[in-house]
């Protein structure tokens, strides 16, 4: 692999991997054909962040040939990299992204004026291959909006609000912390921000939907936008399906996509401000901690990666991967815009043809995909609820 | 019990946030009393709060433009809430661009002090935030507690240095020491010392003059008249509590003093258009 990136798109990439750095603490690079793809996970697997820069994007794009290649390093290491966005913006003319297979090391030389040239050499290790499952597109709700409208919002909540309810009617949007049941309700401050549509770019809405998603995680890509400019779009569906949040230009994409709580969580009081209301609460006899209600499908098959693992290389996303991954296990998909110019093509990690794999089963998700629904954008109308196989405890 | 507020004008709603962060920066919870003309927040110097005492009075007219208030019954026409001014600190920060903000006790889930306003947007509708602010209602049967501290019997009264050279000693202090002794005289002097095994600080301050209190404004004939003006009257404090109270303030005070009961408190007053702010900080043996 070598690319290379030049002048202000330098600073770009730093930026990137900077808002990565605020879902998780590794990096996994994929070189692909459409892109270097720069993602992150956290690690309770309920934020799921990606980047791909189309090979435009770069002044030099090689990818290696013949295998594909997916390693991680730890964020921080690569954030020391690209340490000081005001310094790179001044003085680094061009880095240089290189990938040294012998010695597992991924190389990034900054060359800077006057000659300097600094070379970092980050050892990776391989990694499974990482791609959450959704499909925005088929998403009830659809929004865009200038950077500056959601980060005006979120000034309201504190940094430290973890929270945030999100409902939406034909016309207007309500954004609200979300106060745990457990909590000592009556100290809690609450606080309801409401946006009419024509705050937006796009405004619209299929479903009278309540979401409620883990604020924190979403300031990268926010930090992102708005010092990049570039239009955020927001999309969503029913409690318990992700909330997907896009930028994109001509050259990048960044989804930043974040669990929802399902609705059996969502005890909610209505606000008799707002005009949709929400499913009546069911008994909540659940024993599960909220971090299971939050994840997000997703794929963690072992790559046929370049260094010897002591696996044979079975076929991507085979069920012999579920028995490994503690993590859900699931298919995964990952569509690519339609309307960017960037190369479409899809990345099927399993194909229909085959024996349905293990699918992700847990008591206290709503919904099990199953393979038929993956190719459609409608809605899954039939569901089986397998006992899960996997060895870990959802509890 | 009612109370229905507006704020319209930018600059009493900028200064009210000013105070009431002010206050956030003092106590984490304190009592909000309401009165037909004014607000009053107040800690009562009990052993809980480490014996601080504090009172701060602002006139309604100076911040509300409409202004309704029921108290809880006719005789006793005043409101009292225990709040935690951190809360309504962060609420009025996020709407001072507001044209209007109104405030309101209302019930949701616990009774709640509301702040509401609409905030102004590039589109024809404006953005409507709300935040709803948890309070506790005090009964009555407590409002003796949270009663205007009486002046106390003060043996100096002196105009305190600007309070940001005072914050830069005290916080090069607390890293010597954690008492700090205050002494002033009846000629405009002050000093703040610090003493360990190791080492004694002092920083004198002069000319800072004496407010002229006369008879009416103390008890018990006031500073005696027996000592001579050079003589230092003292108070040994927890450093850190009069640290806490300088680091807060928001507001330049266009008056501050501070009264000295010699070893027994310290009482700072800060003055600034109509609003006062009292703190009372106990001595240590």
């Amino acid at each position: 692999m070598d690319c290379v990136v030049t002048g202000g798109n330098v600073k770009v990439l730093a930026k990137a991997i900077h808002s990565l750095s605020r879902i998780g603490d590794e990096l996994y690079v994929e070189p692909q054909e459409d892109g270097l793809a720069l993602r992150s996970v956290n690690s309770s697997r309920s934020a799921y962040a990606c980047f791909l820069f189309a090979p435009l994007f770069f002044s030099r794009y090689t990818i290696p040939s013949g295998h594909t290649f997916r390693c991680k390093i730890a964020i921080k290491s690569v954030q020391a990299v690209f340490r000081s966005l005001a310094t790179l913006e001044k003085t680094v003319e061009k880095c240089h992204i290189e990938l040294d297979e012998q010695k597992n090391h991924l190389t990034f030389t900054l060359h800077c004026k006057h000659g300097l040239m600094k070379t970092h050499n980050l050892s990776f290790q391989d990694s499974e291959s990482l791609q959450a499952v959704f499909d925005k597109d088929s998403y009830a709700n659809v929004f865009r909006s200038h950077p500056r409208l959601l980060v005006d919002t979120v000034v309201h909540f504190p940094p430290s609000l973890e929270e945030v309810t999100v409902s939406v009617s034909d016309e207007r949007m309500w954004v609200r912390n979300h106060v745990e049941e457990e909590a000592d309700q009556s100290k809690a401050m609450l606080t309801e921000l409401c946006l009419a549509s024509d705050e937006f770019d796009h405004f619209a809405v299929q479903a009278h939907n309540s979401v409620t998603f883990c604020l924190k995680e979403l300031r990268g890509l926010l930090v992102f936008a708005e010092s990049t400019g570039l239009p955020i779009s927001m999309y969503f569906d029913e409690p318990g399906s992700p909330i997907v949040l896009s930028v994109t230009d001509s050259v990048l994409e960044g989804n930043f996509v974040l669990a929802t709580l399902s609705d059996d969580h969502n005890h909610r009081k209505n606000n008799t401000k707002r005009e949709c209301t929400l499913p009546p609460p069911p008994p909540d006899d659940f024993m599960n901690d909220d971090i299971d209600a939050y994840l997000i499908a997703m794929d963690t098959s072992i790559a046929p990666g370049p260094s010897a693992t002591c696996l044979s290389t079975p076929p991507v996303a085979d069920s012999i991967c579920s028995k490994q991954s503690a993590a859900a296990n699931h298919r995964t998909r990952l569509h690519s815009e339609e309307e960017e110019e960037e190369e479409e093509e899809e990345y099927e990690t399993a194909d229909s043809g085959r024996p349905p794999n293990k699918k992700f089963c847990s008591l206290f998700f709503g919904s099990v995909l199953s393979p038929s629904s993956q190719m459609t954008t409608q809605p899954v109308t039939s569901q089986e609820v397998l006992a899960s196989d996997s060895e870990d405890d959802v509890q | 019990m009612k109370l229905r507020g507006r704020i319209l004008d930018v600059a009493c709603l900028n200064r009210f946030t000013r105070v009431v962060t002010t206050i956030s920066k003092l106590t984490k919870v304190c009592v909000l009393r309401l009165t037909p003309d004014n607000l009053f927040f107040v800690l009562s110097g009990k052993v809980a709060n480490g014996g601080i005492g504090m009172w701060c009075e602002l006139s309604q007219a100076n911040v509300f433009d409409e202004y309704q208030m029921e108290g809880v019954s006719s005789e006793d026409n005043e409101i009292c809430l225990e709040v935690t001014p951190e809360n309504l600190s962060r609420a009025l920060k996020t709407v001072q661009s507001a044209k209007a903000v109104k405030v309101k006790l209302t019930k949701k889930h616990c009774p709640c002090l509301t702040i509401a306003a609409e905030l102004p947007t590039m589109s024809s509708t404006s953005r409507v935030v709300t935040h709803d602010v948890p309070v506790d209602i005090v009964p009555r049967r407590l409002w003796h507690e949270f009663k205007e501290p009486s002046m106390p019997d003060f043996h100096v009264s002196v105009y305190l240095p600007p309070l940001k050279t005072m914050k830069n000693v005290v916080d090069r202090m607390k890293n010597l020491s954690n008492f700090l002794v205050m002494e002033a005289n009846l000629i405009g002097e002050m000093n703040l010392k610090i003493e360990t095994d190791l080492v004694s600080v002092t920083t004198h301050f002069k000319d800072l003059g004496n407010p002229p209190w006369g008879d009416d404004a103390s008890q018990d004939g006031g500073p005696s008249h027996s000592r001579e003006p050079e003589a230092m009257v003292q108070a040994r404090v927890d450093i850190r509590k009069l640290q806490q109270f300088l680091m807060g303030q928001q507001v330049n005070p266009s008056k501050a003093m501070c009264n000295i009961v010699h070893e027994r408190v310290v009482h700072l007053i800060l003055l600034h258009e109509d609003v006062s702010l009292q703190y009372f900080i106990p001595a240590v043996a």
